[in-house]
């Protein structure tokens, strides 16, 4: 109780002070990987932030970083920003605020040939594209899956780092004929499906049983820095308030919802 | 005929063989010069030197030092040529040349490579460099993005720079070339970021491309041909860099190539070792994997490979066989054997025929629980299913953890007292409390290591291993992994640096301490010795803790995170309160 009134208290001193003055508020982003956010301001998570600053009266700045390997240290880590506008719920190495969307890995596929499901039979003979992560042992939980069901032989994996988001990458690759289907990460594949020039489905794609234990689906929510609690309670009244600002947003940018009907 | 008989080693009299051995040293001339990282083509780190012995190490005295401006991990070894040292920084990749003829060695010149500051979020593991390289007047460096340059010994002026690799696809360059009959040898590193592999040879004088062998993928492209003779059948076959893996995942396969090179100049063949395949999880890719987590024996003028081993096929632990290869001849079981010596990071070292590829034989130097021995009729290591990663499932326990029972840290080898000296670290690892990971905006749930100090409860060890005996002659524990490499000299001193900033000199023979002096940060680089202008012996060290295990502190990682530097984060909660940052050159010499 106690404790929450004092950072209550700190964080109306700390917009008190930054009045004073002129409040900024110091965003962390990618400067090249939409839907979420690019230099150019023209992902959800550059509108997200805009709103945002308009509700705390601040001024937005920009702190640009690629969101690779050790994005959290040297960004807030280092003090150079103070938010991230979309990380996991869980991610522990910020503290996140309540969660505002939950996606969903899911299935990329042309619609005239759908292939959406683990149990397609035509999975095993379908040319695949996962995301590759990037990280030793470590691969999506969907490429997980795909390894569980012994789908190896025709997966393709498309590194985080080349020309433009993997997820982009992947979606061309299959609106031109060189892959049949592609398991990815679902606001990434929403919004480049509709991009395609092509029709193309987007699925929710649930586990196998193999996978158990593999989660698809991930609740997303804004970080601060760790223990940084008084922005990260001006943050949650502000996604509660602005709540369906936010749903607009995602909506116009094709993010597919598991927390939505 | 030079004084490098006796460094050799070993071996038979014979005209034949002793000039053999001298042109093995063709390039480290016995003037006391230290010309290339490993000091020579054989990768011995040995140095005929003697003036500093067992009984007066205890006086060597600070001669003179030199701050680099950078305090990222300095893995470097300093070369000596012509009166000169050159040193490379970690990024952003100074170049210095020093003048050891003036008192206090004074700058002669600085080059500074304008390298790109977006390798740095590439980079793997802190931002290190192992060294520039020398021939025939000229300087070459490699960049973290992926650049190589030739420098002017006498000026630093830039006379080519090629870029070999692409950032923006993760690959970046961290290891020291190597100049072999006027070829620049250089490989990649990135492997973790879906790299494809190579080693790559540019023409001294021009920097124009000679030849490519990449890791994986057909064997034109391996370039395997009808001179290829594996020792082993199962690395016997057409296109198996293709085979060997479902389909597409050779193309992103890894087996960078980021350790050092040894030449034998009698035989004409180049070693080096490949990394771990990557960047799929085990199960996704199924197969050995070749030519990942192995060695190749390669024509150093075209490239041709000539025989392969594979340290561990299909590797499900992130061991990059990397690790450098030590050229001795050897008598065993009666007769001289022309060898290389190897400490996987898998746990064994090896003592493999450089002629044939034969494994001769693999003995534990760590402990370990990922496999129970190599199999030396057939050369295949005998995994440990109980150890091997699965998603969703805990295992604890597993030896060595995944930076191996040696990472990059190059041992030494004396030929007069015939050991291995071998900086290492003792560290396992759990593994399989998955936590939620995020990366260019993609969640996953990652296998979330955690090293720790193995049995014994030390996490670094510096062991002398009596090759032929199979068997450590003697070891010292150390606090925290030993990082930095072996330094051998023929007065039987042995020199090596603690990540909590001693530099020690211990007796080859024994062990036993001669001396040490407190850096003001940690020791991960390459000792190195070498005679000055004024005829007195010197050993050269930098000081400037960081790379894997010491990221802590030089990339300011969140002790709190376990996790931290790929489960070092763990293992390394107290170095903050043993060290600092640093770079700084720390010289030595008698009274």
């Amino acid at each position: 109780m106690c404790s929450r009134f004092l950072s209550a208290l700190a964080a109306f001193l700390t917009i008190a002070a930054a009045h004073a003055e002129e409040r900024v508020l110091r965003v962390c982003a990618d400067p090249d990987n939409l839907p979420y956010s690019n230099e150019r301001g023209e992902g959800f998570e550059n509108r997200i932030a805009q709103m945002l600053a308009g509700e705390l009266h601040a001024r937005l700045q920009y702190e640009w970083a690629p969101t690779l390997r050790g994005f959290v240290r040297k960004t807030i880590g280092q003090g150079l920003c103070d938010v991230f506008i979309g990380v996991p719920a869980r991610f522990e190495r910020v503290t996140t605020t309540r969660p505002y969307y939950r996606s969903s890995y899911v299935f990329v596929s042309r619609a005239s040939t759908p292939i959406a499901s683990f149990d397609d039979p035509a999975l095993s003979r379908a040319r695949v594209g996962v995301q590759l992560v990037g990280n030793d042992l470590a691969a999506t939980p969907a490429a997980f899956a795909l390894a569980a069901r012994g789908v190896t032989d025709r997966v393709q994996g498309f590194p985080m780092m080349g020309d433009g988001p993997a997820a982009q990458r992947i979606v061309h690759a299959l609106a031109e004929g060189r892959l049949d289907t592609a398991l990815v990460w679902g606001p990434q594949a929403g919004y480049f499906a509709a991009h395609a020039g092509q029709p193309l489905r987007v699925s929710i794609a649930v586990p196998p049983p193999e996978a158990a234990g593999m989660p698809f689906e991930f609740a997303i929510a804004m970080g601060v820095k760790r223990g940084n609690r008084a922005l990260r309670d001006e943050l949650d009244a502000a996604i509660e308030k602005r709540r369906a600002e936010i749903d607009t947003i995602l909506a116009s940018y094709n993010v597919p919802r598991t927390d939505k009907p | 005929m030079r004084t490098t008989v006796n460094r050799v080693g070993n071996v038979l009299a014979g005209a034949l063989l002793v000039l053999a051995a001298a042109s093995a040293r063709a390039d480290a001339p016995a003037n006391g010069e230290w010309p290339m990282a490993a000091g020579d083509y054989a990768n011995t780190r040995f140095s005929p030197l003697d003036q500093v012995n067992r009984g007066n190490a205890k006086n060597l005295k600070l001669a003179f030092s030199f701050s680099t401006n950078t305090l990222k991990g300095m893995e470097a070894a300093p070369l000596v040529v012509n009166g000169t040292m050159y040193i490379v920084t970690p990024f952003p990749n100074f170049v210095y040349a020093l003048d050891l003829t003036k008192p206090g060695a004074n700058v002669k010149w600085k080059f500074d490579p304008k390298v790109s500051p977006a390798s740095q979020g590439v980079a793997c593991c802190d931002v290190v460099n192992r060294g520039v390289a020398f021939a025939d007047g000229r300087v070459f460096v490699a960049t973290l993005d992926a650049q190589v340059i030739a420098l002017d010994a006498a000026n630093g002026q830039e006379i080519w720079r090629r870029k070999l690799g692409e950032i923006k696809n993760g690959e970046t360059i961290t290891m020291s070339p190597l100049v072999v009959k006027g070829k620049v040898l250089v490989g990649n590193a990135g492997g973790e970021m879906g790299v494809r592999g190579w080693l790559t040879a540019l023409d001294a004088g021009s920097g124009n491309i000679a030849w490519r062998a990449y890791s994986t993928g057909p064997d034109k492209d391996v370039l395997i041909g009808p001179n290829f003779k594996p020792f082993y059948a199962k690395d016997r076959g057409t296109d198996l860099g293709v085979k060997t893996w479902p389909p597409e995942a050779w193309k992103l396969g890894g087996g960078t190539v980021w350790g050092f090179i040894s030449y034998d100049p009698e035989l004409d063949l180049i070693y080096y070792g490949t990394a771990n395949p990557g960047p799929w999880n085990p199960e996704q890719r199924p197969g050995d994997n070749k030519w990942t987590s192995g060695i190749f024996a390669r024509d150093p003028a075209t490239g041709d490979a000539r025989w392969y081993y594979q340290w561990s096929p299909h590797d499900l632990h992130d061991y990059d066989g990397i690790n450098e290869n030590v050229l001795a001849d050897l008598d065993i079981k009666g007769s001289t054997r022309k060898v290389l010596m190897h400490a996987d990071r898998n746990g064994y070292v090896y003592v493999v025929d450089r002629t044939t590829g034969e494994v001769l034989s693999a003995d534990p130097y760590h402990a370990i629980t990922t496999s129970e021995g190599v199999d030396l009729s057939n050369g295949v290591l005998k995994y440990n299913p109980d150890k091997e990663p699965r998603a969703g499932k805990v295992i604890h326990d597993i030896c060595p953890g995944s930076a191996g029972g040696k990472d990059w840290q190059p041992m030494a080898w004396s030929p007069r007292t015939k050991m291995l000296y071998i900086p290492h670290q003792n560290i396992c690892q759990d593994a399989g409390t998955y936590e939620v990971s995020y990366i260019a905006g993609t969640p996953y749930v990652g296998a979330d290591l955690k090293m720790k100090a193995g049995p014994g409860g030390f996490r670094g060890e510096f062991a002398a291993w009596d090759p032929v005996a199979k068997r450590k002659a003697w070891s010292l524990k150390e606090k925290f992994p030993v990082w930095s490499g072996a330094l051998a000299t023929a007065g039987d001193v042995v020199f090596y640096g603690t990540m909590d900033g001693y530099f020690k000199a211990v007796d080859a023979k024994t062990g036993d301490a001669l001396w040490q002096f407190q850096t003001d940060s940690g020791v991960i680089s390459q000792p190195v010795s070498y005679k000055g202008p004024d005829g007195k012996q010197y050993i050269a060290v930098l000081s400037g803790v960081g790379g894997w295990a010491g990221a802590v502190v030089s990339g300011d990682l969140d002790i709190r995170d376990g996790n931290a530097a790929n489960g070092w984060g763990n293992a390394m909660r107290d170095l903050p309160q043993y060290t600092k940052k640093g770079g700084t050159l720390y010289v030595f010499t008698l009274p």
